[in-house]
């Protein structure tokens, strides 16, 4: 006997009333592509619950990736089996063996097929009884046990559970529209991408960079973290726009305090204009209040002006360690950690305006001319998609 | 053929040079370019840092590949004298050194560095008692091999590194060329800054290598160009030789991790056969590294024994291949202060983990003939 099923409960999609065949025709999908190096594997939606059918492969390999997938309450390993006492006996004390670290435990059917002759009170009792009598050391404790085998006796078979894995919870992506994302390659924006990510939100991305003032593993991080968010979302665009020429320009023209500010405008310009193309409907960034000079009210105030689009903020009142908590947790920190200068670093004057004042920025800017910049960076732009292409990565791997 | 000289080089593994071919035939993009094939480069270049940093037990930032074990031992000696020079011109290392490291000590005494020669015992190992003499306040660089590539003697890696704990600017070089692979060494522990690899010392290719450099601290480049390697190495990466390196070196540890004793079985049976011959005088120590053996044939011309061998199909070398154009004597052996007709009659054997014992007794046999016939030319 072993586990042959992953149950997998929804999150609040169940709450969302006649939208719900959406919701979980997306997580199907979400998990589908996410499982795809797992072609055996069976899944099944019914309107409470999924269920994934193993067919011999190791749940072990696919928990870590599910526990990445948005709109998953929780998850167990399950044992299915016909509604017969002594298999559902079996199953139960496999069940209970598996776990670790297990002193108490407690018995708990659901009986919602009514034929079945006994009543749950009276099947938790035979059950019990068999796991203390095969089983040694272990006890019954009702209130607090540390471990609860369920037996969910439906029509059609009876599923043994016991280990709750909490899921990611959220809304499954792309049930809630597309953003696209300012992302540098820093700590900040990636987390930005998650959280907007597990409110059901389809990314594309957004990265500037300045050769030779950046270098190409500047790039190649962005892509790597890209990636990291691919396990979470699913194929992501990246529109790569060449800043050099431009952000030249602003830091030859603009009054020394206030290039920084002209650049960040321009960089919402273009982004905005990049999102008019793909019909992306707002743009996010990882900006936390007061983090750094661009980031104060009065810069965002003066920067924001520039669109009128909506701009996710999904850090904005965070602390930077809250921030970097989450990075370690998503598993983007020791890719954010790399050494290398984002475009933004490098233009940095010593002692940008904390407080740019936004009349003076838009008479410094009418005095600049970037048509021609701007026109050369927009048919530049390259467009890379990132996915999880593993049969990719395996023939890489085979090589070392 | 039986091929008994793996500290000169090594035979390079099969799956070793598929992956050479196949990153040549099919990502011969630059690792800078902003297409796919350059992307795809780059991600086995990133690979390649993750997997060896992996291996070393380190961070994969603080790894540099190389052309090789030379060029490792110069980047991490002349890059750590140049830019620290301001902290002292002080340099310690061993008699018994491998050329790419006494000779780039050698070169920097031009630039009016200091350079400590430390002796080492009649086994070839450096004494405790004399590094600490030689430490100095304007110290910026002590760098010792690990396993002594002509008797095979390890050094107290942990024990120099353990003295240097606390000296900020007293940078710690080790060159593991003979040691990785064969003899483990905890880096963090050790209190490593700098080791040196090369890959084809390890069943890998000629042209490849590495240096791990502790994350702190800076280089003063030998090549300044395209900035590739966080500036230190400049020049396009070889990828197809990087991939390779790295193969070989999970190979290779892989074949230690799962067979530990191996090499040590081959040694001993060589050891316990060559004593069983009275011309004989073994000049390794008993308890050094696994597969070296060093041996002199006192009254006979090294050259002639390695010919007579070669013509049996034998192949091994007199003293080290590197230093091997100079005169007959070991520098090696002199310094262990071993007499002037035993360190000029030296061979050396060196095993990888593809020799077998069956090769050994025909070693055997073969060196037993060999020395009765040159006996009665020679007698």
């Amino acid at each position: 006997m072993y586990y042959d099923h992953i149950l997998i409960r929804y999150g609040e999609l169940s709450l969302k009333g006649k939208n719900r065949k959406v919701f979980y025709n997306k997580l199907h999908e979400n998990i589908r592509y996410q499982l795809v190096n797992f072609p055996e594997i069976k899944i099944k939606a019914t309107r409470d619950r999924m269920t994934i059918l193993l067919n011999g492969v190791n749940p072990n390999l696919l928990m870590p990736i599910l526990t990445r997938v948005f709109g998953i309450q929780s998850m167990s390993l399950a044992i299915k089996v016909e509604k017969d006492e002594n298999l559902i006996k079996e199953a139960a004390l496999f069940a209970l063996k598996d776990a670790e670290n297990v002193k108490t435990f407690k018995v708990t059917t659901k009986r919602a097929d009514k034929t079945f002759p006994i009543d749950s009170q009276a099947f938790n009792q035979i059950v019990g009884g068999h796991l203390l009598r095969e089983t040694e050391g272990i006890t019954v404790d009702v209130h607090h046990p540390d471990l609860e085998v369920h037996i969910d006796i439906r029509t059609d078979a009876t599923y043994i559970t016991s280990k709750r894995i909490e899921g990611s919870k959220g809304l499954p992506v792309g049930t809630s529209g597309k953003t696209l994302l300012l992302l540098s390659g820093g700590f900040d924006s990636p987390v930005a991408g998650y959280l907007a990510m597990r409110r059901g939100v389809k990314l594309e991305m957004v990265h500037f960079y300045s050769p030779p003032y950046t270098s190409e593993a500047a790039k190649e991080k962005v892509l790597d973290l890209t990636k990291e968010l691919v396990s979470y979302g699913g194929d992501i665009k990246v529109h790569i726009v060449p800043f050099t020429a431009m952000q030249q320009k602003i830091h030859r023209e603009i009054p020394y305090g206030y290039s920084m500010t002209v650049m960040r405008r321009m960089m919402l310009k273009i982004s905005e204009e990049i999102a008019k193309k793909q019909n992306i409907l707002s743009l996010t960034t990882g900006e936390s209040l007061g983090q750094v000079a661009s980031q104060t009210m009065e810069s965002m105030h003066a920067i924001n002006a520039v669109t009128n689009y909506p701009v996710m903020r999904p850090l904005i009142t965070m602390d930077k360690s809250e921030i970097m908590k989450i990075a370690e947790d998503i598993g983007t920190y020791s890719i954010s950690i790399r050494p290398f200068d984002d475009c933004c670093t490098v233009f940095v004057p010593n002692a940008p305006k904390t407080k740019p004042k936004k009349d003076k920025v838009e008479y410094f800017e009418s005095l600049l001319d970037l048509n021609n910049e701007w026109a050369e960076l927009m048919q530049n732009i390259t467009v890379l998609t990132i996915s999880n292409d593993q049969s990719h990565q395996e023939e890489i791997d085979q090589l070392f | 053929m039986i091929y008994f000289d793996n500290s000169a080089t090594t035979k390079p593994l099969e799956e070793v040079l598929d992956s050479f071919v196949a990153v040549s035939e099919n990502y011969y993009g630059n690792a800078s370019s902003q297409h796919q094939l350059g992307i795809d480069a780059n991600k086995l270049l990133r690979k390649a840092y993750q997997q060896s940093a992996n291996m070393l037990g380190v961070s994969e930032t603080e790894i540099i590949f190389t052309s090789g074990g030379t060029e490792a031992n110069n980047l991490a000696i002349k890059g750590i004298a140049l830019n620290y020079h301001k902290h002292g011109k002080h340099i310690i290392t061993t008699a018994i050194e491998h050329p790419s490291v006494l000779n780039a000590c050698k070169a920097l005494t031009r630039l009016d560095y200091e350079i400590t020669y430390l002796p080492v015992d009649e086994h070839g190992i450096v004494r405790l008692e004399d590094f600490k003499e030689a430490l100095r306040e304007d110290t910026i660089l002590v760098s010792v091999m690990h396993v002594n590539n002509e008797v095979g003697a390890v050094q107290p890696i942990k024990e120099i590194g353990a003295l240097l704990k606390d000296r900020k600017y007293t940078f710690f070089h080790v060159d593991d060329v003979q040691g990785f692979g064969k003899m483990s060494l905890d880096i963090r522990k050790s209190n490593i800054d700098l080791l040196s690899i090369s890959g084809h010392k390890l069943h890998g290719l000629k042209g490849t290598g590495l240096l791990y450099v502790k994350e702190w601290i800076e280089l003063f480049p030998l090549f300044h160009g395209g900035g590739q390697q966080g500036d230190v190495r400049s020049g396009t990466e070889n990828i197809a030789g990087i991939v390779s390196l790295v193969k070989a070196m999970r190979v290779v540890q892989e074949e230690q991790m799962h067979h530990p004793e191996a090499l040590t079985h081959i040694r001993d049976l060589m050891r316990d056969r060559l004593s069983k011959i009275t011309e004989v005088t073994i000049n390794s120590a008993e308890k050094q590294a696994p597969h070296i053996l060093s041996f002199s044939l006192p009254g006979f011309k090294p050259e002639v024994v390695l010919h007579a061998l070669e013509e049996r199909n034998i192949y091994i070398s007199t003293k080290a291949a590197c230093s091997s154009k100079k005169p007959d004597q070991s520098v090696v052996l002199a310094a262990m202060g071993c007499p002037d007709n035993v360190s000029n009659s030296a061979l050396r054997v060196s095993f990888s983990y593809q020799n077998t014992e069956g090769e050994v007794e025909l070693f055997y046999r073969a060196l037993k003939k060999i020395i009765k016939d040159l006996s009665k030319v020679m007698g």
